[in-house]
């Protein structure tokens, strides 16, 4: 079934059939001191030639340099088949279709994705997709306050290692409703939440998030962090790397009794780093709290025949039928990412993705041993991680990027200002992309810029 | 033509209201919000102890395409929930006056049943939303 615009004709012959001669006029009601002539700052439309020519030059500025920097997005090698298949033209599309009756191959692929979110995750139920991680983020916070009825608190209190990005969208997307969102400060020694500061958080939050892996690539002690909140009487809230749930122990088992409600970024499962973007967030939660999800929800049910088929389901909570009082303003989901990511997932496997997993658990380790093989470079922590660590270097970071970068090397995330306890620390990175010739490459070139200039003299 | 007990309160929002022998109040929706709502696949049950004020959403009763609140009538404490519906919603739709009530309230007040609607009131307002 086609999904193609309607010409002037059909425009013409719906306004003739209910007597209105412009579709201007359908929106005289909005009254004219709230109607915006022009978009400040928006410039005219461009042809598709001269959009095609401005994209290339922009995508040509980030060149083709190493990349070491992790820190929410992450450089996978993608099988060439996904994208191939993504974009068929049965997939491909500005607009992900929902009606059942047009679009049973599209419904059928974000219900074989729920699937295996649910799975990775280990919860019950799993949304069609969110924007991103961040946002996802968000919303699994206000769903918190739905479903813990029996707190009053609007706190949200975040694991030291929750992204601070994330932090930021929560707070500008749901800030507004009330919520609060306030860190549990980090222990420098070892990279790790404080646990003990859970108890002395005063009232009791309505949620605490958890990150797992951290955002400086620390592994929390989950188990702990899951049942101490759960004895406060907060909801838990897993913040996941998907990757990474291929060989960690997934949300839905961390504790006595699981997280509540798991949401993340889905980039690294088959979308590339595209500048930043598109992205997709995924969430999944423990049945009892489905109502409360946000998005977009498949079924698996039967038709009159009996036969087997797909469809939107428990669309009670969207905007369309519960108007205010909806779960979320977002009711559609990010399709054509997350037709991406199934089709990864199909073909890695179980197998595939632990093996994706152990490789850039690897490939980390070695490059920390050979950038701290150079002199003014250190662990900061001696903590297990996933596939990124905090290095602490003998001068500020920024500079020592700015070089690196000018010799082809993303040399990492410069975690200083979020994290100003950790001194001069750079947050590094490699996946499976990167071979013992990247590594060392990166090593030389760092050894090359420290012994340039000056390291900061020891304070105090 | 909906059923409308004659020995029940009701408010506008289609809810009725029965006063028990000892003080307490059950509560549930009327026939004609069963008929307007369609087949109930959920309710959404308050807690045993919630103390919503007057007007507070206290349950959700959730049809294939609609959703819609049920509101505290006064100010109360729930006393007791009808946790069969949790699996079988469809008896507010085959008996809302009986087995498909919702919650037994505890009213703050004993003066607050008195602003409720009775059934001739109720069923004038039945009439005029069909004019």
């Amino acid at each position: 079934m086609p999904f193609i615009p309607h010409t002037e004709d059909d425009i013409r012959a719906m306004l003739d059939t209910i007597g209105v001669d412009s579709i201007g006029r359908l929106f005289e009601e909005i009254p004219a001191e709230l109607v915006i002539d022009d978009l400040p700052g928006v410039p005219d439309g461009l042809g598709e030639m001269e959009v095609a020519r401005l994209m290339h030059g922009r995508a040509a500025r980030d060149g083709s340099p190493l990349c070491f920097i992790g820190a929410g997005a992450y450089e996978h090698h993608i099988p060439a088949a996904v994208w191939e298949i993504t974009t068929r033209g049965e997939f491909y599309s500005a607009y992900t279709p929902y009606q059942a009756e047009a679009s049973q191959g599209t419904l059928q692929v974000i219900y074989e994705y729920q699937t295996m979110i649910a799975g990775l995750t280990g919860m019950d139920v799993s949304n069609a997709s969110l924007y991103d991680g961040a946002s996802a983020l968000a919303e699994a916070a206000l769903m918190a306050v739905r479903a813990n009825r029996k707190s009053r608190s609007r706190r949200v209190l975040l694991a030291a290692g929750v992204n601070p990005v994330y932090r930021k969208v929560a707070e500008a997307i749901a800030g507004t409703q009330g919520l609060e969102f306030d860190y549990l400060p980090l222990d420098p020694a070892t990279g790790l939440t404080r646990l003990e500061a859970l108890a002395e958080a005063g009232e009791a939050p309505v949620a605490v998030v958890i990150q797992q892996p951290s955002f400086l690539g620390t592994l929390e002690d989950m188990d702990a962090l899951t049942d101490r909140a759960r004895e406060l009487g907060s909801l838990v809230i897993a913040v996941v790397n998907p990757t990474s749930l291929a060989v960690l122990k997934p949300p839905g088992e961390w504790g006595e009794e699981g997280a509540d409600i798991v949401c993340g970024e889905g980039q690294p499962l088959g979308v590339p780093l595209s500048s930043g973007g598109p992205y997709f967030g995924f969430m999944a939660a423990r049945k009892k709290f489905v109502r409360q999800m946000p998005g977009r929800i498949v079924g698996r049910t039967v038709d009159l025949d009996g036969k087997p088929g797909f469809t939107l389901t428990l669309q009670a909570r969207e905007q369309h039928i519960r108007r205010s009082k909806a779960t979320s303003n977002i009711c559609t989901n990010q399709g054509l990412m997350v037709t991406a990511a199934t089709l990864y997932l199909s073909l890695l496997g179980e197998e595939g993705l632990a093996r994706v997993a152990t490789e850039c658990h690897d490939r980390t380790a070695a490059l920390c041993a050979a950038l701290t093989g150079v002199d003014g470079v250190r662990p900061a922590f001696d903590t297990p991680f996933f596939h990124e660590a905090v290095l602490r270097l003998d001068r500020p970071v920024a500079p020592v990027l700015a070089e690196l970068a000018a010799r082809g090397v993303l040399g990492g995330y410069d975690v200083s200002a979020d994290y100003p306890e950790l001194g001069d620390a750079l947050l590094v990175c490699a996946t499976e992309t990167k071979t013992e010739a990247d590594i060392r490459c990166y090593a030389e070139a760092m050894a090359e810029v420290l012994a340039t200039g000056q390291p900061r003299r020891a304070a105090g | 033509m909906s059923e409308v007990p004659g020995d029940l309160k009701y408010t506008k929002d289609h809810e009725w209201i029965r006063l028990e022998d000892d003080g307490s109040v059950t509560l549930g929706i009327t026939d004609h919000a069963q008929e307007s709502l369609g087949d109930l696949v959920f309710v959404e049950l308050p807690e045993q102890g919630d103390s919503p004020g007057a007007g507070d959403g206290i349950a959700v009763v959730e049809s294939v395409k609609a959703a819609s609140d049920v509101y505290a009538p006064f100010e109360c404490t729930v006393e007791e929930i009808n946790g069969t519906l949790a699996d079988e919603p469809e008896k507010v739709n085959s008996d809302p006056y009986g087995g498909g009530w919702i919650a037994r309230l505890a009213p703050a007040s004993p003066a607050a049943l008195d602003d409720l609607l009775d059934a001739e009131a109720y069923e004038q307002l039945l009439a005029e939303a069909e004019d």
